[in-house]
């Protein structure tokens, strides 16, 4: 492994200090639009986006050693995977409490009103596209990381050579 | 001989998708099929139907969930190869694929 530039931090003292008041508030908004997707505009497409931003700023500018916010390569991967399935799990769930998939009014949770479980079975929905975004997103940024470095190290050992 | 079959696959979908575009009806045609009874239902019943003030929300989530599904499938396929394919020539990549000795020969030369 050569000198993974892009896997270093990006830093200094203004960038140091502005992501502590960015990233939160990245990340508070994107969760805002995931939950109020019902009511206003947004929704799990959007939130994932912004999620993913959230993530993928820290990494650059604190580097991808630190822990902190950090999700890599195969782990996001079956992060994605593991959205998709909450989409489909809550079509089995409404088919397992009698209905046709993705009838929400179906879904096997005690509620007084069937408002109340079109809005939950649409936050599960929305849960499950919101995950499944966020992990491509940074899946790809991921893998377009691993592939600059590569290039790189190639580079450098045909110069030596 | 792959990459030449797959280029002429790929020209001659393109082309067909663009030459069915020709028959779509135009945006805002109030006399095409969908506009006809599948909008208006929407529009009208969307709040009683579904419990959301959102006609996007709803006719996203509730009307077409099944569609929003495979979308959502899709998108991870996508974001699945394009990391298969950035990472055909990285070590993590040569360790999925099992393509050391390959990788080491060419290095060696």
């Amino acid at each position: 492994m050569g000198n993974n530039k892009m896997k270093k931090p990006f830093g200094g003292i203004v960038l140091d200090s502005s992501f502590r008041i960015i990233i939160p508030f990245t990340l508070v908004y994107g969760i805002y639009i995931l939950t109020h997707g019902e009511y206003s505009p947004g929704g799990g497409f959007q939130a994932g986006a912004l999620l993913a931003v959230g993530i993928v700023l820290v990494r650059l500018i604190q580097g991808a050693d630190k822990e902190s916010f950090n999700i890599t390569g195969a782990k996001a991967i079956v992060c994605a995977g593991v959205g998709t399935f909450i989409y489909a799990a809550t079509g089995w769930l409404t088919l397992a409490g009698g209905g046709k998939f993705l009838d929400y009014t179906f879904l096997p949770v005690p509620m007084h009103h069937w408002g109340e479980l079109h809005a939950l079975g649409i936050l599960m929905i929305e849960i499950g596209v919101t995950v499944c975004v966020m992990m491509t997103i940074i899946d790809i940024m991921d893998a377009i990381i691993e592939r600059l470095d590569a290039d790189e190290d190639e580079e450098v050992d045909d110069c030596e050579r | 001989m792959g990459k030449v079959l797959s280029t002429i696959l790929m020209a001659v979908v393109t082309v067909l998708f663009c030459f069915c575009t020709v028959f779509l009806p135009p945006i805002g045609d109030v006399n095409s099929a969908p506009n006809q009874h599948v909008t208006p239902h929407y529009i009208e019943h969307a709040k009683e139907d579904t419990g959301s003030p959102n006609i996007v929300t709803a006719t996203l989530a509730d009307y077409r969930g099944f569609d929003t599904l495979w979308e959502t499938s899709v998108m991870f396929v996508s974001g699945l190869t394009a990391c298969l394919i950035l990472m055909v020539n990285t070590e993590e990549g040569k360790k999925v694929l099992k393509k050391d000795k390959k990788g080491g020969a060419k290095n060696g030369q």
